[in-house]
């Protein structure tokens, strides 16, 4: 019997799963429950596939092997199979920033092109940054060499990225010192793939290392290039109103969903969904208007920059089908599971891949065209408004639930956000934490797993989290399952969070917790560290801050990627589920204990329960507040003490 | 909650902005485009305007330019449910509100409506120079924008008397249901019918009536910000510089009586934007986390006992009058107070007894708070004139106390003594001396009231260190006798911490940037052989400061690498010192006068000057008044070395320097030292010695100058000549 409250704290997704057990369609969680027991070498990380005299794997009660065929022991196999995880994450958030890259060039070079340069502040922001003479040339000469420069970091071989600089100084010494700091981006994740050939590196600690350096390769790289172009092109998101849930598709419209990770084609999308003749042709196929939802991170960098809904996180994505009122999913690349296709066979959804790296068999390709991109988003749409009259309307159910939420922040807006356009400044915040309304900042990423209720360790992490007043900034996945919970509204501050927290919020008219975007979008709390560290007061390095990261339902090897360049960052990082490296002593305690520590003044925890987890963090904060010599949380003591005025 | 202020102010600009430009259209209309319009005696066109965009507005058609952009800071109300981000919004609506009101009032004074009979209007720029420097510079604590009216005249009388009583400025502004506070205070008989005959006149007595309606806070406002342009030196348009500088010094807040409704909203939200704090009489929700101003931005007080007192929390401002029970006013004001022979009862110490002030910590369980215990013969049991041992024994606790911050509170003593009007204070350890002046004698003034102001002062400024305080003050030799010797090892113990210490020794100096907020380029770099030119802070001083406020002034430097080992450059420093100094001075040495020496504040103790004739350096102390032979007295001289620059060949200094091994290494060291005042040369005299013995050059200090010896460069080369001063054998100094 499926139990739906297990599978998913989402009423609207329980709704779904019960769906289909009834009609005995199987779902994620039906495969995983298939796959058990999973493969405990797998799980541990002590086997081994890098070359042909394995597969080897080693015995982790000490009974059999203690090293593979070659010598490799559990410590150097873990090692090497983490940092592998490493490169693909790190190469997907690359690749997609070097996607971009390429969009933001062919803008800048055609005047015609259907993308514009939406933020030309940014844009000479940035720049200058890269060091381009922006006086007295044309803005578009300017992104020219931009996009040129910025392509560049991808394939450098030698020197540092540009945008590492940011890292406060403190920090891009003891990158530099420990060797940590990436010298390209490729070229770090190339490297990875050399270091861990058979009989290369056999030092867990140098395998580890090149690990972070790639990391920071993505962190500092490739996913703050994707991230600050896409800024550029799109616009920079600012608060903005939306809603999320299955509901938010609707019976008498054209629902589309756009599904992945890459905001090129579904920007596009959503211009396109205006064009009056596609409108028209949806009136006469007997559909009110066309709907646009979102689906995984493409969903929140349309929701973030265009207010577009959100139907929901990774593991919506099949629930959505199972609505049996999406007309069309369009996907671009990653999370993206294959299973999609088979799904939208039991319905009349039709599945529409776009990227050349990722196809399904069966399912119609239309690839992404930046040259021609309103025409092939305009040409995708009208296949849906087509679809529409395939629908078959007995099938259809549509849950109610729609919570709305605010997003559209980030580290840049918060000057605004804080001062208006007069007093721009993050010193509000810094003061909060400094007198200790605020206890410090958490940035709660990551994926969703099967093995875990669907949000409950994100949606219970952050509750605990705000209830101790530590104001959590949410990306990705976890972004999602909060705003589904109701936690991304102003409302959600009086309703969960802590008395000083709640007073912040108050003040500002912001939610507790705070969407920052989509996962690779995860390098705006990076550079909002740096934003605190620059305000001062609160240390030299991102280390020193009261800030803690989490990703509670990790799944994907890009999360992998953002723990490394989080904790390289220096930032305590817990990770719901174990990594793989229970097998490796040495590795395991390496990651999570001194070792890495006095590499980059952080380290690793697993947590799998979200109070345990939340606690942890907090614990930590509280250290870096000792540390900081910063006073006791202003209402811990309450009861004892009047409120004070002016403390100074 | 913040909410509703928001939505009130938001509501409320953009019933300014609609009013000014159905306002503007009709003055355009009636007076063309070209019309002048502007305010009397001011060359700040509208000030804020100016300020804050750089607008200079002489006409009606440029008005419209500032108008339209006031537009585009207007934003949505904030929704009932799910509402946006709205501080930002909040904030933008108080400044759209003050260009609109100004551009109201200046439209106005075109008709010929302002300033409205009995009340002042806007305030020139004459009155500007003359209250806005006092404002400035700390004498006038601050000013209170009084808007609406107190609910009965006694409340009026009280508010009004309590900021009296504080040398706040106030202004009286708006109406609450038509009542106004000038007409209760002229009921209340605090003001007579003059105040509205001639407004100004309210100038001497700091209570001005600007008008009767809300938007005349912008007279209030408008001075302010015109204080930033004129005192601070910023430019037009600076908007940031001039926001930052009314929150660091124009201690203002807004003081509202009676009902808030939006306009008064929306104008508060203005004087935020400026960092002035708003304080409010009614059942108001309350902003209080902090950032755009200093502390809590909008605050309550419903009990009018507590209201101004609440004001100047909030704000911070700086009421230099404590209350402390004891017979003689206290403040910062009487620190320079000299008492002269014939005005003195009775003193201590000096040249004819002995007089010590120890501190020392003690566990929290073994002290007393607040005790002041007095053994002895007290001062009414004296001869008048006569001369008296004293003992100031004070014990301080606290759970962040430490040994080491000892000698900082200690010297406190100073501070406390001196602020008491009728006190006289010099000196500190075993050689202090003090005077109580007949005036203070006949007011009171007895041995334990020195216990009352040492236990205020410690609580009151170090309370976030000492918890608990207890003073014993003695005239019994014997007691004295039990305590001289433990004190005495005492401040060996800390005398040898510090005079063990070497630069080498340590891989920390210390900054100092306490002075920034009146010369904002400059950093003081302390370190074991160099304290600060102030003389007031050592290393160990800075370290202890640091530790007690880790936000503080006194900031950690890195050495790093050594560039320069004679005349002192650091790697770490110099990059500490370009961050500090704002990217001004990129290089800076420790030990040397002539190359990119440290920069100075204003607060040396003594200037080193470069005397090229001689080869060598003179010194002269703040106290000398008369003139050196670099033929500058030293007040000239201070003048050319202060304000964050780096000049070399002038350079401002500790006097304790001078006896360091670090003394100008790089020029050359002690040798070089042709001229010093006398009072300098008897006071460091036991370490000159030292020193030239050190050096191998015992008859130094004789061979030194004094102002008996020459004032002149001639009579200076002739007295070096004489007595064949090294210098002049030196190697050439240019």
């Amino acid at each position: 019997m499926v139990d739906p409250k297990q599978r998913s704290i989402d009423p609207a997704a329980q709704q779904m799963i019960q769906r289909a057990a009834d009609e005995q369609i199987d779902l994620a969680w039906d495969r995983y429950e298939a796959m058990q027991p999973q493969c405990g070498f797998g799980q541990l990380g002590i086997c081994c596939r890098n070359c042909h005299m394995g597969p080897c794997r080693i015995d982790p009660f000490g009974n059999g092997p203690q090293r593979g065929v070659c010598g490799a022991t559990a410590d150097v196999i873990a090692a090497r199979n983490l940092i592998r995880m490493v490169a693909a994450g790190a190469a997907a958030h690359s690749d997609h920033g070097r996607d971009i890259a390429h969009v933001f060039l062919q803008a800048a070079c055609n005047p015609d092109s259907d993308y514009e340069l939406k933020d030309q502040d940014k844009l000479l922001a940035l720049a200058e940054e890269y060091d381009i003479e922006v006086d007295s040339r044309p803005i578009q000469e300017v992104a020219v060499e931009l996009g040129e420069k910025a392509l560049a970091e991808f394939g450098q071989q030698d020197g540092e990225l540009v945008m590492s600089h940011r890292a406060p100084e403190a920090r891009i010494q003891r990158w530099r010192e420990t060797g940590l700091m990436p010298r390209g981006i490729d070229r770090e994740i190339v490297q990875i793939m050399h270091q861990t050939h058979i009989g290369v590196d056999a030092d867990y600690r140098n395998i580890l290392k090149q690990g972070l350096r790639a990391a920071l390769s993505d962190g500092w790289g490739g996913s703050m290039i994707a991230t600050d172009l896409q800024d550029i092109l799109f616009g920079s998101p600012e608060p903005v109103r939306s809603k999320i849930n299955l509901g938010v598709l609707k019976e008498d419209k054209v629902n589309i969903v756009v599904h992945g990770h890459e905001p090129a084609l579904s920007e596009m999308i959503v211009e396109a969904a205006r064009d009056p003749e596609l409108l028209k042709r949806a009136e006469e196929v007997g559909a009110t208007g066309i709907n646009l939802a979102g689906m995984c991170c493409t969903g929140l960098e349309i929701l973030m920059r265009k207010g577009v809904p959100a139907a929901g996180s990774f593991l919506h994505q099949e629930l959505a089908i199972m609505t049996g009122a999406v007309d069309l999913m369009i996907v671009d690349v990653q999370c993206i599971m294959p299973a999609v296709a088979e799904l939208a066979d039991c319905w009349h959804t039709k599945v529409i891949t776009t990227s050349p790296k990722a196809k399904m068999p069966g399912v119609e390709h239309i690839e992404f065209d930046e040259h021609h991109a309103y025409e092939v988003a305009k040409r995708i749409i009208r296949l849906g408004v087509e679809n529409f009259a395939n629908r078959q309307p007995q099938r259809v159910q549509i849950p109610e639930e729609e919570t709305e939420l605010v997003g559209g922040f980030t580290a840049e807006y918060v000057y605004t956000l804080l001062g208006g356009r007069f007093r721009p400044s993050y010193r509000p915040l810094n003061d909060a934490i400094i007198s200790g309304r605020i206890r410090g900042v958490a940035g709660v990423v990551g994926c969703e797993n099967p093995e875990l209720p669907q949000g409950s360790c994100h949606v219970g992490i952050a509750k605990e989290l705000i209830k101790n007043d530590v104001l959590v900034l949410a990306g990705g996945c976890s972004a999602l399952s909060d705003a589904r919970a109701g936690l991304m509204v102003p409302e959600a501050a009086f309703k969960y969070a802590g008395k000083g927290l709640r007073e912040v919020c108050e003040t500002v008219g912001m939610p507790p917790v705070l969407n920052v975007g989509s996962c690779v979008d995860n390098t705006r709390i990076l550079i909002a560290c740096c934003e605190v560290l620059k305000e001062g007061g609160l240390g030299q390095d991102i280390s020193d801050l009261p800030v803690a990261g989490a990703a509670p339902e990790w799944m994907s090897e890009k999360a992998i990627s953002i723990g490394y360049y989080v904790v390289g960052s220096g930032i305590y990082t817990v990770f719901g589920t174990p990594q793989p490296v229970m097998g490796a002593p040495a590795v395991r305690d390496f990651i999570t204990g001194e070792g890495i520590e006095q590499l980059v003044g952080a380290r690793f925890d697993f947590e799998p329960d979200p109070i345990k987890a939340a606690h942890l963090m907090i614990e930590h904060i509280n250290r870096k507040r000792e540390e900081l010599r910063l006073g006791p949380m202003m209402y811990e003591s309450e009861a004892q003490e009047p409120e004070p005025v002016a403390a100074s | 909650m913040s909410k509703e202020v928001a939505a009130a102010a938001i509501r409320a600009s953009h019933g300014k902005v609609a009013q000014i430009d159905e306002a503007l259209q009709a003055a355009i209309e009636n007076h063309g485009a070209e019309e002048h319009v502007g305010f009397p005696e001011t060359a700040f066109y509208l000030p804020m305007a100016c300020a804050l965009l750089g607008e200079e507005v002489e006409n009606l058609g440029q008005m419209q330019d500032v108008l339209e952009y006031t537009k585009t800071l207007l934003t949505d109300e904030p929704s009932d449910s799910v509402w946006l981000p709205y501080l930002s919004g909040t904030l933008d609506a108080g400044i759209a509100t003050m260009l609109s009101e100004e551009m109201l009032k200046a439209l106005d004074y075109l008709e010929g409506t302002e300033p409205q009979e009995g009340w002042h209007g806007f305030i020139s720029d004459t009155i500007l120079r003359s209250l806005g420097i006092q404002l400035v510079d700390g004498r006038m604590p601050g000013f209170a924008a009084v808007v609406g009216a107190a609910p009965d005249l006694e409340t009026a009388e009280y508010i009004i008397r309590e900021l009296q009583k504080r040398n706040i400025l106030t202004f009286l502004i708006g109406n609450h249901n038509g009542k106004t506070m000038r007409d209760q205070l002229l009921e209340a008989g605090v003001l007579d019918q003059s105040i509205v005959e001639d407004p100004a006149s309210g100038w001497d007595i700091y209570i001005v009536p600007l008008g009767p309606d809300t938007e005349s806070i912008i007279y209030a406002l408008n001075w302010a910000i015109r204080g930033a342009l004129t005192f601070g030196g910023l430019q037009k348009g600076d908007w940031k510089g001039c926001l930052d500088y009314t929150r660091a010094h124009i201690f203002a807040f807004g003081l509202g009586l009676g009902t808030i409704d939006d306009l008064k909203f929306a104008s508060g939200a203005g004087a935020i934007n400026m960092g002035f704090s708003v304080i409010c009489d009614t059942e108001i929700p309350e902003i209080r986390p902090t950032g755009v101003c200093t502390y809590e931005e909008l605050v309550r007080e419903l009990d009018h006992q507590n209201i101004v007192q609440r004001c100047i929390d909030v704000r911070g401002v700086k009421v230099t009058v404590r209350e402390v029970d004891v017979p003689v006013p206290v403040a910062a004001a009487f620190e320079g107070e000299i008492i002269r022979r014939e005005d003195m009862q009775v003193e201590f110490g000096g040249k004819y007894s002995h007089a010590i002030e120890y501190l020392t910590m003690r566990d929290m369980d073994e002290i007393e708070d607040g005790k002041v215990t007095v053994v002895g013969p007290d001062v009414d049991t004296v001869e008048e004139g006569s001369s008296h041992p004293v003992g100031i024994f004070m014990e301080v606790a606290g759970r962040k106390m430490q040994e080491i911050y000892e000698s900082i509170l200690e010297r406190r003593t100073h501070t406390a003594l001196n602020h008491a009007h009728g006190i006289f204070h010099m000196g500190q350890r075993d050689i202090p001396w003090i005077r109580i002046s007949k005036e203070a004698f006949n007011a009171g003034w007895r041995l334990e009231h020195f216990g009352k102001v040492i236990v205020a002062e410690l609580k009151n400024e170090w309370g976030a260190i000492v918890d608990k305080v207890q003073v014993t003050v003695t005239t019994d030799e014997d007691l004295m006798d039990q305590w001289t010797p433990v004190a005495k090892e005492a401040y060996r113990i800390r005398d040898e911490r510090v005079a063990g210490m070497t630069d080498e020794s340590v891989d920390l100096f210390y900054s100092c940037t306490l002075c920034q907020s009146y010369a904002p380029d400059h950093v003081c770099v302390i370190s074991p052989e160099r304290l600060g030119l102030c003389g007031a802070y050592n290393w160990l001083d800075a370290r202890a400061a640091f530790e007690m406020n880790p936000h503080g002034p006194n900031q950690p430097v890195e050495k790093g690498e050594c560039i320069d080992e004679e005349i002192g450059e650091f790697e770490k420093v110099n990059e500490f010192v370009y961050r500090e100094s704002h990217q001004t001075v990129d290089r800076v040495s420790l030990y040397s006068i002539m190359e990119v020496p440290m920069t100075s504040c204003g607060c040396f103790e003594a200037i080193l000057a470069v005397l090229p004739e001689a080869n060598g350096f003179m010194i002269v102390n703040r106290e000398f008044v008369d003139m050196t032979p670099c033929g500058m007295p030293f007040s000239t001289l201070a003048g050319t070395v202060g304000g964050g620059h780096q000049t070399p060949g002038f350079l401002g200094v500790g006097r304790r320097y001078v006896i360091s091994k670090k003394f100008i290494r790089g020029d050359g060291g002690l040798p070089r030292l042709v001229w010093m005042t006398k009072e300098m040369k008897e006071d460091l005299a036991e370490g000159l010695q030292k020193r030239a013995e050190e050096l191998g050059m015992p008859d130094l200090p004789n061979q030194i100058a004094d102002e008996d010896d020459a004032t002149t460069t001639e009579e200076l080369m002739a007295y070096l000549q004489q007595v064949k001063h090294p210098a002049l054998e030196m190697e050439p100094l240019m």
